[in-house]
C-alpha cells in the first residue's frame, strides 16, 4: 500500500465516520486544491454520492476565475451548493479597502460560517485544512469541537487514538472534522496528479507566476514560477524553502494572527 | 466571465509520466514519536532535525531568533515546534503537533507528544498513530518518572521500533561511563517490557551532535548516528496471512440497494467471497464491490484500504458488526480481561458502567474487578485489592458488556483488539483485551436477583411490543418473522398470540366487549411476565378497542416495562382478499358474529410508534423497521441500572 492510499484510506473513514456521527453535516468548500481533494474524497468514500451540502463562504473578493471554477465544478459534481456572503458586515463598510485583513477575515469569514452554521444548525463540518499549512493547524484533531461562541480550547484537546473520535456534541457546538490533517502538499499535488482531479487553471504558471495557495484577491500574491504541469510544481516544491501560505497577508499581519484567528473560529 | 464550463481555467494538464512512478516516490513513509520526560529536550531535538534537513521554511528561523533577542535569551530550536503564544511563554509544548521531514533516503513525519505530566492524553494520541519511536533521556538527569511510564505505555501501544537518544550529552562531559549506565539501566527496564531499543545513540541535540553524524566527541561510541538510525526502521506492514476483518461503519441506500460500507482491518475481500457478520453471524457472499470512479472492481481490497459492498442475500448487517470469513471469525463475548491505561481525572471504579468503542462497535461496559493496578514507573504491581484506577495508572482488569461484541483477542489483529472506555462525551480510557472470560454471569453478584441483574445477564431489557390490526393484516407473519430475527441478533424474544391466548388461558371468554376486554388483560399480564423475566415480547391480537390498548400502556407504564404499540395495517378490503383462515367469508355468511371490521369496529390507534403498512410494502420492509424498533428498546441505556455510575 503506497503512501497515498494511506492517506487516502483514513481520509475516507473519517469522512464516513463524520457522516454517520453527526446529525447535520456540511462540507467547506473554497474551490481550492485542497477543498477539490475533499470532494474527490468523499465521492469515493459514499460509492460516487456527496450526500452532504457544500459551502462556500464568499467574501465578495472571489477570483473571477475561482467563481467561473465553482460553476463549473457545481454542475460536474452535481453539488448541493451553499453559497454565503456576510451581508451585514459588507453593508457596515467592512472591507480590504477599509479595514486590516485579520478583520476583514474574522468578518467574511469566520463571522460568515458562523452565520451558515446558524441557519442550517449544522452540528459538524468537514474542512479541507492540513497539518503542514501553519504550526497551530500542526495541533489540531481529525474531530475538534468547537463551543457555542465558536471557540478552539486548544489547551484542552479530547483525546483521539485508535480511530476513536469527539462524536457527540453539546447544544450550539459543533465539531469540525478535518480528514486532510495528516497530508503534506506535495501529498495534495500527488493525488491530484495520480486521480486527474480537476483544479482551477489558477495554480498553473502564466507568464512566470502561478498561484500556490488561493485567497482574496485583495490579499493573495502569486509567487514566481514556470511550473505548467503537476509534475513540475512537484519538483518545485521540493526545493522551495517559501512556506506554502506566504502568499496570504492575514496569516503575517501580526505575530500569532493565524492563532488568534483560529482561536476564534477561523478554519 | 462566461456561463459556460471554464475549460481554459481547468488545471491539471495531463501529466507525461506514467501513474506509478508517484507510488515509487514515497515508499515506506514513517510516522515517527518523541517521547520522554518533560526538559529532555523533545522541542529541541525535533526543531534541529527539522533544521539540520532543511525542513524549515525561510525566515522562520530569523523570526525566532529576533524574538530570542527580544527576550533576551539563546537562541531556542524548539520554539521551530512550539506554535502557540502560551508554548512560546512557557516553554512548554502542550498539544500534539505533526511535522513532516525529509532525509535524502526516505520521508518522516514526526509527531511530538509532550512530556509535561498532565498532557499525557497528547502523547497517546500521538504515539498510537506511529510507526516507531525516539525515547529521549537526559544524559545529566538520567531515568525519570516519564521516562519510565512513557516506556510502558509504548509497549501498551503495541510500539515495538524504539531507539533511545541519550541526549544533553555535552552536559556531562560526553563521559561513556553515564552513558553506559543510562543504557544498562533502561535496558533492563524495557526488558520486562518486552521492548528492545534498536539503538541507543549519545547525542546534543541543541549543537546538533549525533543526528545526522557520530559526534566526533563521542569516539568510543560506535553505533549509527539518529537519523541513521530511523532510516533502518519500517513503517509497521499490515499484518500478514490474518483472516478478513471488516469493520462496518455504514449502511448506504443512496439507490434500491444496501451498501455497506466500512473498512478492511485484515486478510482482504473479493467479489463472490462467502462473508459472516459478528456480532451474530449472519452470512451472505459479496454480490459487487461498489467504487467509484471506476466500476467493476472485484477485488481483492486488502488491508488498510476503504472498501463498500452489496451482498446476495438481504441481511440486517449493521454499524458495528465485523465481517469475517465463515472459518475464521472473531470471538464473540461480553466477558474479558484487558489492560487500560486511564486518562480521565475521575478514577475508573469497580462497578462502573461506561460506553466502551472498540472498532465501529459499542456497547456499554462495567467494571468486574481490577485485578492489580501497576505502577508504570516501577513495573510494581499493588498489593492489596484495588478498587479503582486512577488518572495515569495502567491496570489489569475484568470487563463485562451488555451484550456480546466481536473481538479478536491476545494481539492477533491490533485493531480488533483493542477499546476505548468513554466518559461523558471524551475518551477517558484506553486498553487492550488479553482474553475472553468464559460467560459465567451472575456469579459475582451475591445479591438478589433484580431486573438489572437479568439485563446484565441477557445483555438487555425486557419490553412489549405490541401489534394491533385486523384479521389477516399480518400480525401473526410478522411476529414469526421477528422473533426469529431477534433471536438471531441475541435478544431473548417470546410471542404471546391471541389464538394460543384463546385455546388456554383465555378459554371461555367470548367476544363481547367485556369478554374482549379481559382478554386483552390476560394477554398483557402475561406479556408483563414474560417481559419481566427479560424477554422482548411480541404480542399478537387483533385489540379493538382504544381504550384497551391504552389499559396495557398503562399497565407496562406502572410496572416499568418498556412498550411500544405498532399498528399493523392493511384495509379491510385487502385482509378480505387475503381471507388466510376463511374467517371474513364466515363473518359474511353471518357464521361468526361480532367479527372485527364486518360488525364490530375496529379503532385504529391514534399515535402508535410505529405504524406498517403491510399491503404497501413488503414483508421484509415492515421487518426492518419493527426489529430497529424492539432492538431499540431492548438495547436503550436510558434505564437507571443499580450498578451505573452517575455520568451516563
Amino acid at each position: 500500500m503506497s503512501h497515498l492510499d494511506e492517506l487516502e484510506s483514513h481520509s475516507i473513514y473519517l469522512l464516513r465516520e463524520a457522516y454517520h456521527a453527526f446529525g447535520k453535516v456540511g462540507m467547506l468548500w473554497s474551490m481550492g486544491k485542497d477543498s477539490n481533494v475533499l470532494l474527490w474524497l468523499a465521492k469515493k468514500a459514499f460509492a460516487g454520492h456527496i450526500p452532504v451540502p457544500v459551502i462556500h463562504v464568499d467574501t465578495t473578493y472571489e477570483f473571477p476565475e475561482m467563481l467561473e471554477f465553482r460553476a463549473w465544478a457545481q454542475k460536474h459534481y452535481g453539488l448541493e451548493l451553499i453559497v454565503h456572503i456576510n451581508e451585514a458586515a459588507r453593508a457596515r463598510g467592512i472591507g480590504y479597502e477599509t479595514t486590516d485583513p485579520v478583520t476583514v477575515t474574522h468578518e467574511l469569514k469566520s463571522v460568515a460560517l458562523q452565520q451558515v452554521l446558524g441557519i442550517h444548525q449544522f452540528d459538524a463540518l468537514i474542512t479541507g485544512i492540513r497539518r503542514d499549512e501553519d504550526s497551530t493547524r500542526a495541533k489540531e484533531r481529525y474531530f475538534s469541537p468547537r463551543n457555542a461562541e465558536f471557540e478552539w480550547d486548544y489547551k484542552d484537546q479530547p483525546p483521539e487514538f485508535w480511530n476513536h473520535f469527539t462524536t457527540e456534541v453539546g447544544p450550539g457546538e459543533h465539531v469540525r472534522v478535518q480528514p486532510l490533517l495528516d497530508w503534506t502538499e506535495i501529498d495534495i499535488w500527488r493525488y491530484c496528479d495520480r486521480e486527474k482531479i480537476p483544479l482551477p487553471g489558477m495554480y498553473f504558471a502564466r507568464h512566470g507566476r502561478r498561484f500556490r495557495s488561493l485567497g482574496c484577491m485583495p490579499i493573495t500574491k502569486d509567487v514566481p514560477s514556470t511550473a505548467t504541469t503537476i509534475d513540475e510544481i512537484i519538483e518545485e516544491l521540493k526545493v522551495t524553502r517559501t512556506s506554502e501560505r506566504a502568499g496570504r497577508a492575514q496569516d503575517h499581519h501580526e505575530r500569532n494572527a493565524m492563532q488568534k484567528l483560529r482561536a476564534k473560529g477561523f478554519m | 466571465m462566461s456561463a459556460t464550463a471554464p475549460t481554459a481555467s481547468l488545471g491539471n494538464p495531463q501529466s507525461t509520466k506514467p501513474a506509478p512512478s508517484t507510488a515509487q516516490a514515497t515508499p515506506d513513509h514513517l510516522y515517527l514519536v518523541v517521547v520522554g520526560h518533560v526538559d529532555h529536550g523533545k522541542s529541541t531535538l525535533i526543531g534541529r532535525l527539522l533544521f539540520d534537513t532543511n525542513s524549515v521554511p525561510d525566515g522562520k528561523k530569523e523570526r525566532i531568533e529576533s524574538a530570542c533577542k527580544a527576550e533576551g535569551m539563546e537562541f531556542e530550536y524548539a520554539f521551530l515546534m512550539d506554535a502557540l503564544l502560551e508554548e512560546q511563554a512557557q516553554n512548554i509544548t502542550m498539544d500534539t503537533t505533526r511535522v513532516p521531514f525529509r532525509t535524502p533516503r526516505r520521508q518522516f513525519t514526526i509527531i511530538d507528544a509532550p512530556g509535561h505530566k498532565e498532557f499525557l492524553k497528547n502523547m497517546i494520541t500521538g504515539a498510537a498513530s506511529a510507526d516507531a519511536a525516539i525515547l529521549l533521556v537526559d544524559a545529566h538527569e538520567g531515568l525519570r518518572e516519564q521516562t519510565r511510564r512513557h516506556g510502558y505505555l509504548l509497549s501498551l501501544l503495541g510500539l515495538k521500533q524504539v531507539v533511545v537518544a541519550v541526549n544533553k550529552m555535552d552536559l556531562v562531559d560526553y563521559d561513556e561511563k553515564i552513558f553506559a549506565r543510562i543504557r544498562a539501566e533502561l535496558t533492563e527496564f524495557l526488558g520486562k517490557l518486552h521492548v528492545t531499543a534498536a539503538h541507543f545513540v549519545p547525542i546534543a541535540a541543541k549543537h546538533g551532535e549525533g543526528l545526522l553524524t557520530v559526534s566526533p566527541r563521542t569516539p568510543w561510541y560506535r553505533g549509527p548516528a539518529l537519523l541513521e538510525a530511523l532510516e533502518q526502521f519500517r513503517a509497521t506492514p499490515p499484518i500478514a496471512g490474518a483472516p478478513l476483518r471488516l469493520t462496518v461503519q455504514d449502511i448506504y441506500r443512496f439507490d434500491a440497494r444496501r451498501i455497506v460500507a466500512g473498512l478492511v482491518e485484515a486478510g482482504s475481500v473479493s467479489v463472490g467471497d462467502p462473508i459472516e457478520f459478528h456480532p451474530g453471524g449472519k452470512r451472505s457472499r459479496v454480490k459487487t464491490i461498489e467504487s467509484w470512479p471506476t466500476s467493476d472492481f472485484r477485488g481483492p481490497v486488502g488491508a488498510g484500504l476503504p472498501v463498500a459492498i452489496t451482498l446476495e442475500d438481504e441481511l440486517f448487517v449493521e454499524r458495528g458488526q465485523v465481517g469475517a470469513p465463515p472459518q475464521a471469525v472473531p470471538v464473540e463475548a461480553r466477558d474479558f480481561t484487558a489492560r487500560v491505561f486511564w486518562l480521565h481525572a475521575e478514577p475508573l471504579r469497580v462497578g462502573d458502567t461506561l460506553p466502551l468503542r472498540l472498532g465501529t462497535q459499542q456497547a456499554d461496559a462495567r467494571l468486574v474487578a481490577v485485578s492489580r493496578v501497576l505502577d508504570a514507573v516501577t513495573l510494581d504491581a499493588s498489593q492489596a485489592p484495588a478498587s479503582e484506577v486512577k488518572r495515569h495508572e495502567v491496570a489489569e482488569l475484568r470487563l463485562r458488556v451488555r451484550r456480546p461484541i466481536a473481538f479478536d483477542a491476545g494481539g492477533k489483529i491490533p485493531a480488533l483488539g483493542r477499546f476505548v472506555l468513554m466518559r461523558g462525551r471524551r475518551i477517558a480510557g484506553g486498553g487492550v483485551i488479553d482474553s475472553a472470560v468464559r460467560e459465567d454471569a451472575g456469579r459475582d453478584d451475591t445479591l438478589p436477583v433484580t431486573p438489572a441483574s437479568r439485563t446484565t445477564l441477557l445483555g438487555h431489557r425486557g419490553a412489549v411490543i405490541w401489534l394491533t390490526g385486523l384479521s389477516g393484516a399480518g400480525k401473526s407473519t410478522l411476529s414469526t418473522a421477528l422473533e426469529q430475527r431477534l433471536f438471531r441478533a441475541g435478544i431473548l424474544p417470546a410471542i404471546v398470540d391471541g389464538d394460543v391466548l384463546r385455546a388456554g388461558l383465555c378459554k371461555g371468554l367470548g367476544f363481547s366487549d367485556t369478554d374482549r376486554k379481559e382478554n386483552i388483560r390476560r394477554a398483557a399480564e402475561a406479556a408483563l411476565l414474560l417481559a419481566d423475566a427479560g424477554a422482548v415480547v411480541i404480542t399478537a391480537l387483533i385489540s379493538p378497542f382504544r381504550a384497551d390498548r391504552q389499559l396495557v400502556a398503562e399497565l407496562c407504564r406502572v410496572r416499568g416495562v418498556p412498550f411500544a404499540e405498532v399498528f399493523v395495517n392493511a384495509p379491510l378490503a385487502e385482509c378480505e382478499r387475503r381471507d388466510v383462515k376463511q374467517l371474513y367469508a364466515r363473518a359474511r355468511a353471518g357464521e361468526i358474529p361480532k367479527f372485527t371490521g364486518i360488525d364490530s369496529p375496529y379503532e385504529a390507534p391514534l399515535a402508535p410508534a410505529l405504524e406498517l403498512r403491510t399491503d404497501l410494502e413488503p414483508v421484509e420492509q415492515s421487518l426492518e423497521k419493527l426489529f430497529a424498533l424492539a432492538a431499540g428498546l431492548a438495547r436503550e441505556t436510558g434505564t437507571p441500572f443499580a450498578d451505573s455510575g452517575a455520568d451516563i
